[in-house]
């Protein structure tokens, strides 16, 4: 390995790096409160202590009441918590129908998929070129014994953000619950549960800077759902399991950074973000920004490479020190197509020429003009190949 | 120089990349995704009856040992195209194929060499026992034969063109295997004293009839008769793609002396079964030969190669053009089995080779 490049990590949708006052927090907690928060001595008090400021955190960073801030372990488990826990609640009701978006992260779209095997119908909702998913056509999709809808605010690959409270009124207005997967939005721009309308919401503390293992599904007071981990009466019996104290400090500790940053941070990557975008676009012909960039997170840009296989320029870029991602990967690690850019009906080439760029807390102007300077280069050299043997 | 290394998470490619990093060439270890053992082709998901994502999980642990950057690169629809399919249609015409040269050759040194030099990596190694080298005169790779006698691979890589080979490095060709894995011990590389893998990589249960069977619907419906060399008909199969010239065991018929399949015909779905003495053959012909050497415009002295595990034969070749080439042996030979390859050696250098008519 070449220990001496200069490192870029512009993948910042996939994980980020931990906030100074997140490590000093995690490291603390996991030395000084080892207690079991449920014990009722003094240190499962300290440990109680740190999940009750972490929870009031967590509630002030999207508008919510602390007792409505269930931890998880993160974003996939909320995201089934949601799903799986109004499915169970509201199957007695005669309610047997879930609606989600196509572009959904694979924790809903396979829930979904999981839920439809033991019988539920399931609809999802076509999103066409602009990444943007049309309150109208989750109208068109809605029934009378819809349980639930599940929207995501802002979506990982194109970081187009929803209109989620126009969506929510129409869901309830047929009785459904609605649910969005916040978990790309919150810490990058202002999320309000009020304001959304939603009556879950999922999060997950490692995509603004916090500890992986540590999330929050938000259940609106007096919503139902039922637990998917039984066992203690952890976290008012909705999620058993003694909780991960380290991880939720170091959450409760990214939350308040994002409060304090979010409007100046937000403002400073867009910046870079567009200055990667016009810089690469300006740079390397045969290029474009995949979705709507008027409605998008701050910090991603998804863009396609005209015959280029996004797989080899990722591992180009990646020689070069330069960090960034395509679709999904599987259980291999090999990438595929993207799901997302094949839902949004684009043709299989530009499914799998596409490259996400997303930055964040550390990123600089140093490492976005970086990556203008080597991506022509890279890109040339895969293209002059690809012209002698196009792979079908 | 920046170097590709196809790491397939066994011992042999493991110390060829830990040897070129050593040398302080730029490593990049690549692992091919080329067949996708949870999708099998009757339905059912078999997790855990194949050894892929542990190899690849060797692999990795491998790379970071020796601080490479590693990537698993999706070519199983390249895989299905160049070596799958192939396979399956060979074994269903009656022939027995050799997907390891066509992988080598249309696979490994083709779609990974082109997407090594878009990395901008103008070389490829794997861990094949082998050796290329330059010859002095012409300035022409020389593929010659590892130096392990027990190892040796170059029966599979005749495929490679001059082109290919100039991009190839094999960098334990030169070891015995014990000192391969003496070096991986020391290197503390975690596969070390992993088994050598063994048969084909797709068909990790080795039932090839089943695997043809299920990919077939043609030999999946065939049956014939089993017939010896008069047209007799001693019993029945159940598809040609079952047998392979030379088998003697569960061919399902009994008689006095042991019975071998001699040929195979598929358009009338017959096994032809005799004597032993009937397998003997002084002659063959070859198609899709590639010459290392000159293309030899007189009889040329060689010694074939007729299988992987066969001694080589002295034996005469003779260029028939249009890549063909018709070799005659000094003494009969048995079992020359269609779809195999014949390598041709002078000394320990491949002069050329072909698959048998």
């Amino acid at each position: 390995m070449n220990d001496s490049l200069m490192r870029v990590y512009f993948d910042y949708n996939a994980t980020t790096p931990l906030a100074v006052e997140v490590l000093d927090a995690v490291v603390a907690a996991t030395r000084d409160r080892f207690g079991n928060a449920s014990s009722v001595h003094y240190f499962g008090q300290q440990a109680k202590a740190v999940l009750d400021d972490a929870r009031s955190a967590v509630a002030t960073l999207v508008n919510a009441d602390p007792s409505e801030v269930v931890f998880t372990s993160g974003g996939t488990e909320s995201d089934n918590f949601a799903i799986r826990g109004a499915a169970d609640a509201l199957e007695p009701a005669g309610r047997r129908h879930l609606v989600a978006c196509a572009i959904e992260h694979e924790a809903v779209l396979n829930t979904l998929k999981a839920l439809g095997r033991r019988g539920w119908r399931t609809s999802l909702v076509p999103v066409d070129q602009t990444g943007i998913v049309s309150p109208d056509r989750v109208r068109d999709l809605l029934a009378d014994d819809t349980a639930l809808v599940s929207v995501m605010h802002a979506n990982n690959e194109i970081g187009t953000i929803q209109p989620i409270a126009e969506i929510a009124r129409l869901a309830h207005e047929r009785g459904a619950l609605v649910h969005t997967d916040a978990v790309q939005s919150v810490g990058k721009v202002p999320v309000d549960v009020r304001a959304l309308g939603v009556d879950l919401l999922s999060l997950s503390g490692h995509k603004f800077n916090g500890p992986k293992g540590a999330g929050v599904l938000w259940v609106r007071r007096g919503t139902r759902v039922q637990p998917i981990l039984t066992g203690g009466k952890h976290e008012r019996n909705r999620r058993a399991g003694t909780e991960n104290v380290p991880a939720i400090a170091g959450l409760g500790v990214a939350a308040r950074l994002a409060i304090d940053k979010i409007a100046t941070e937000g403002a400073r990557v867009a910046t870079l973000r567009d200055r990667l975008e016009a810089g690469i676009l300006g740079s390397v012909p045969g290029t474009a920004v995949n979705g709507t960039p008027s409605m998008r997170v701050p910090n991603t840009s998804n863009i396609s490479f005209d015959r280029v296989e996004a797989e080899s320029l990722l591992i180009a870029l990646d020689l070069e020190g330069i960090a960034v991602s395509t679709g999904s990967a599987c259980s291999s690690g090999t990438l595929e197509p993207s799901h997302v850019l094949r839902a949004m009906g684009f043709p299989a080439h530009r499914t799998q020429n596409s490259l996400r760029f997303s930055l964040g807390l550390f990123s600089t102007e140093e490492e976005v003009d970086r990556v203008v300077e080597v991506l022509p280069r890279l890109v040339e050299k895969l293209r002059g190949l690809t012209k002698k043997t196009v792979p079908a | 120089m920046r170097i590709v290394v196809a790491m397939s998470g066994g011992v042999d490619s493991s110390v060829a990349a830990a040897l070129l990093a050593d040398q302080g060439h730029e490593v990049i270890g690549v692992s091919m995704q080329l067949y996708d053992f949870s999708r099998q082709t009757d339905g059912s998901r078999r997790f855990g009856s194949c050894c892929t994502l542990d190899d690849l999980h060797d692999a990795r642990r491998v790379a970071a040992a020796i601080n490479i950057p590693h990537y698993i690169l999706n070519f199983e629809r390249q895989f299905e195209a160049q070596v799958v399919s192939n396979f399956v249609s060979e074994y269903a015409s009656g022939r027995t194929p050799l997907p390891c040269a066509h992988c080598n050759s249309d696979l490994k040194f083709s779609t990974l060499l082109e997407r090594a030099r878009g990395l901008g990596a103008d070389r490829v190694a794997t861990g094949h026992y082998a050796r290329v080298e330059r010859d002095g005169a012409t300035g022409r790779p020389l593929l010659r034969r590892g130096i392990d006698p027990a190892k040796d691979q170059s029966y599979f890589l005749f495929s490679l063109t001059r082109e290919q080979l100039a991009c190839a490095l094999f960098p334990v060709g030169d070891q015995p295997k014990d000192a391969v894995r003496e070096y991986a011990r020391s290197r503390g590389l975690p596969v070390a004293d992993k088994p050598d893998s063994q048969e084909i990589c797709f068909i990790p249960d080795h039932d090839y009839a089943r695997f043809v069977t299920a990919r077939s619907p043609e030999a999946g419906a065939a049956s014939g008769a089993i017939v010896d060399e008069t047209g007799r008909v001693l019993g029945r199969h159940e598809g040609v793609h079952r047998f392979t010239i030379g088998q003697r065991k569960g061919l399902g018929v009994s008689s006095g002396t042991p019975l071998y399949v001699l040929a195979l015909n598929p358009a009338d779905q017959q096994v032809v079964v005799g004597k032993k003495g009937a397998l003997e053959r002084t002659s063959l012909t070859a198609s899709g030969v590639n010459w290392l050497s000159e293309e030899p415009s007189r009889p040329l002295r060689v010694t074939a190669q007729i299988r992987h595990r066969h001694p080589p034969a002295h034996a005469t070749v003779r260029s028939l053009g249009d890549r063909r080439a018709e070799i005659v042996f000094d003494t009969a030979q048995i079992a020359v089995t269609p779809g195999q390859a014949v390598v041709l050696y002078q000394a320990d250098v491949v002069v050329g080779g072909g698959w048998i008519d």
